[in-house]
């Protein structure tokens, strides 16, 4: 694959950064050298806080907005300013200045439910650093001690004399002096703006259409391209014939991008899309054309009993007491490729001449993407820039790099004129990175007693490690296979107990890309993990619940939740004639999540979902209203995934090209989520992703307590 | 040439007849908060009024537009006071990454003209816009809100 390299990249510009994040923040106020200011401008108190003449606050936010509402939580977060939030705004520093800041807003990827979690110590310590400054400001201007002042809604008084002044009025005094060496930061039980269910700050200009999204840049003299890669990936472009589509109206070029895709460049992108539709290119398709999703479904089927396999989660001897067991169950689940299919295509617009190349995109990797605008440009790093737009979704697919590249490689051919580059839907449906495929093979073991002694899970399929960042794999192993099955940990422990069990992944890569994907391993894994417990309980007799809490015992968060919902759901309780209830948690970026619904079945396989019920436990709640939206938000996309989304392969190619062939839930087929916030303290867990992973297996156990069907073929029907 | 009105004001625009409403907004009359999303009339995320009913415009060549009055999310304020559809929405923090959010708005708004208090069913049989995000609930909440304001 062409861009199976192109995450690595990233080490050369942000060095020991990539993946980490905020990890080394304990240890001094990583506020990077003054100078470069960003975009808004000053007076600048210390990189994230920056406070204007007439008191309003501008928080700089690294992490990108694609719509999880992580900037209105990192902005509640700067809670140790004691300013006042309706002066509260927020703007991007940019990838150049981060970069010459030494990484002053540290990671900038918005990935993983890190949004908040990787930045919030960064935001408060800038918070409660800048609040001392304009203390010690204020207190140098009376002449008095520091001690003897404090701040409150953008005021500073003494408390003695009762003198008072403002952040604005005092801002340009405090951003000369030194930054603190420490700072004292408050305790979570204190928060008055953080914790608050507040509204988004970024609401209004969504309503008005003045909201500029990557798709919606102009700048002056632009030119437009539609581009078509090879539907093959892997395959290459052997050749095209641009002079059939220069003649046509308002055409500008014709260009070769890279080694697999041709790009037409015109006045308007509706003229480019339409000369790309005529344009006549020949494929080199290579070897991929002759995989389909039956050759690559054989070729998983194989891992699910080769020899050699990765562990990723041990303890006991499973094999040996499986071999033992006095009752045995086993299945087989796959899980297919699926599209992220964000609301807007990809898209980039690049602006290259002979000393500067400019990138406007929406990015979830800010550093990545500059570090993809100094490759493809050839241009050394101060000489690059990227702006942050705002991001029509993101969901894992806009933390790579390709459709930059294609837009400076785009723009290199016609120096001095900004190119906008813009994918077709279908281009969007059919190129670049995919949600990994996978089968697993489960068996468990019961004692004589009806005690599940062992359990082993095979993972057979890919790796998105592999193919997007190999140097993170550990001895050729993939630790993100085990999303949600590892022994324990800060990410994603398993919440069972089970004396004998292994869980290993026999890695197979189809030529299909990877990528991250809303939540990505996780998903499946909940899906095999979750349904397979309940098919455990079924055979031997078990109510689901008390089947899960019996292995649960050593797991009092996993549990909670679990409790949660099967409490508001009323577990307990009869079922309605016809009603069916399932169940299901699981632990994800480093969130305790728990779903539960009523469905009843429709005809032979139709569901139609009456509740859902879910709980989090994310450790800290920064807003509750928002984390409310992501949970209901994740369900959508979860059993969109479930009941609709799924991208099959024929000749080497991805067969679903747009919405009708590759559909995504209605309003009318979804019901109302009952959310449970129960943020339990002492961890950051995330919240944009960890919920989806129980949607699927949730649905699928109460059609299995509804049909005895453990792996149905399931389609929605409208409630 | 196409002659007809956008938001009030009568337009003329040199463009080849097929070309979509759509890219004639987003294009050449530089209204970009009308957004492309599929192209085939499937997720609704280009819907505008075309004289007051919602229709995806990416499916909808310019020539049948001729003559008729076209509102796009830009013109649904209207003397700088919001609609009670971008009101409801404001008031219940409904748009996540948002841009699903213009077409979604011009649904609900041609709903409410055909039927001021909609019911759940109502609003499930014409809000067949796809957001990715899954902002249904807090939809279907705003509609509601618009009726009992």
């Amino acid at each position: 694959m062409n861009y199976a390299p192109q995450m690595n990249r990233r080490s050369f510009v942000i060095g020991a950064v990539a993946g980490g994040g905020g990890l080394a923040l304990g240890l001094e106020l990583p506020f990077g050298p003054r100078g470069a200011s960003a975009t808004v401008g000053g007076p600048e108190i210390n990189a994230w806080v920056a406070i204007q003449p007439d008191e309003t606050v501008v928080i700089r936010i690294a992490k990108s907005e694609m719509g999880q509402g992580t900037i209105t939580g990192l902005a509640q977060l700067v809670e140790e300013l004691e300013c006042e939030w309706s002066k509260v705004t927020i703007e991007y520093p940019t990838p150049g200045q981060n970069l010459a800041r030494k990484q002053a807003w540290g990671s900038m990827f918005t990935a993983g439910s890190r949004g908040i979690r990787e930045s919030q110590e960064l935001v408060r310590k800038g918070g409660a650093a800048a609040r001392q400054m304009l203390i010690q400001a204020a207190a140098n201007g009376w002449n008095v001690p520091s001690s003897e002042c404090s701040a409150a809604g953008s005021v500073i008084t003494h408390k003695t004399s009762g003198r008072m002044t403002t952040f604005g009025k005092v801002a340009d005094a405090a951003g000369k002096l030194e930054a603190p060496k420490e700072v004292q930061l408050k305790d979570p039980k204190d928060w008055k703006i953080a914790g608050k269910p507040l509204k988004r700050l970024d609401t209004l200009e969504k309503l008005t259409g003045k909201l500029v999204y990557g798709i919606d840049i102009t700048l002056p003299g632009m030119l437009n391209a539609a581009i078509r890669d090879c539907p093959v990936f892997g395959g290459k472009v052997k050749s095209f014939d641009a002079e059939k589509v220069m003649g046509m109206k308002g055409v500008k070029k014709v260009v070769r991008v890279g080694e697999s895709g041709a790009a037409v460049v015109a006045d308007t992108w509706w003229q480019a899309k339409t000369a790309l539709d005529v344009l006549p290119i020949v494929w080199d398709e290579g070897e991929n054309a002759k995989v389909s999703s039956a050759s690559i479904a054989e070729w998983l089927k194989a891992g699910l009993d080769a020899e050699q396999a990765f562990v990723g989660n041990q303890n006991g001897d499973a094999k040996a007491a499986l071999a033992n067991a006095a009752k045995k169950v086993e299945e087989v689940y796959s899980y297919p490729y699926q599209n992220h299919a964000t609301m807007e295509p990809m898209n980039a617009t690049a602006l290259y001449t002979a000393d500067k190349c400019e990138v406007w995109c929406p990015t979830q990797n800010g550093d990545a993407a500059l570090a993809a605008v100094i490759e493809a440009s050839g241009l050394p790093a101060p000489k690059c820039e990227v702006h942050k737009v705002t991001l029509g979704g993101g969901f894992g697919r806009r933390g790579f790099t390709d459709f930059i590249r294609q837009a400076v490689a785009i723009a290199k051919e016609m120096p001095g004129t900004p190119v906008k580059l813009l994918w077709s839907r279908e281009e969007d449906m059919t190129h670049r990175r995919y949600h990994p495929v996978t089968q697993a093979k489960m068996v468990g073991g019961f004692d004589a007693n009806g005690n599940l002694t062992a359990f082993h899970m095979r993972i057979s399929g890919q790796s998105i490690l592999a193919s997007v960042r190999p140097e993170n794999l550990q001895s050729g192993r993939d630790p993100v296979t085990f999303q949600g099955l590892n022994p324990s940990g800060p990410e994603s422990g398993i919440g069972y107990t089970i004396p004998n069990l292994l869980i290993d992944h026999s890695m197979r890569n189809p030529h299909v890309p990877p990528g991250f994907w809303r939540g990505v391993n996780i998903n499946h894994n909940a899906i095999y993990l979750e349904c397979f417990i309940d098919e455990l309980a079924h055979s031997v007799g078990e109510d689901p619940l008390e089947f899960r809490r019996k292995l649960m015992r050593e797991h009092p968060k996993h549990l909670a939740v679990l409790n949660a919902v099967a409490e508001k759901i009323e577990w307990e309780k009869p079922r309605a004639q016809g009603v069916h209830r399932g169940i299901a948690q699981m632990m994800s970026f480093g969130s305790y999540v728990a779903g539960a619904t009523e469905i009843s079945v429709v005809g032979d396989s139709k569901i139609k979902i009456h509740r859902i019920v879910a709980a989090t436990d994310p450790g800290y709640a920064v807003n509750p209203a928002q984390i409310e939206r992501q949970i209901a938000g994740s369900f959508v996309y979860g059993l969109s995934a479930l009941f609709y989304q799924e991208c099959t392969v024929k000749d080497g190619r991805i067969e679903q090209e747009n919405f009708d062939t590759y559909n995504s839930m209605r309003i009318a087929e979804m019901p109302k989520v009952e959310t449970i916030v129960m943020p339990s303290g002492g961890f950051w867990g995330g919240v944009g992703e960890p919920t989806i992973c129980v949607a699927g297996p949730a649905v699928l156990n109460a059609f299995f307590s509804a049909t005895g069907q453990a792996n149905p073929l399931v389609s929605a029907e409208e409630s | 040439m196409a002659r007809f009105t956008i938001n009030g004001k009568p337009h003329d625009i040199e463009v080849d007849p097929t070309t979509p409403l759509l890219w004639v907004l987003r294009e050449q009359v530089g209204l970009t908060g009308t957004k492309y999303g599929c192209g085939i009339a499937q997720c609704g995320a280009c819907t505008v009024h075309i004289d007051g009913t919602a229709i995806r415009s990416c499916s909808l060549p310019i020539s049948e537009a001729e003559g008729k009055q076209v509102t796009t999310i830009e013109g649904l304020a209207q003397n700088g006071v919001l609609h009670p559809v971008q009101k409801a929405w404001l008031e219940h923090d409904v748009p996540q990454c948002g841009y699903c959010q213009s077409g979604m708005i011009m649904a609900a708004a041609a709903l409410l003209m055909e039927k001021p208090k909609p019911t759940d069913a109502d609003i499930d049989a014409a809000i067949t816009n796809i957001c990715r995000c899954g902002t249904f609930q807090q939809v279907r909440v705003a509609i509601h809100a618009v009726t009992n304001a």
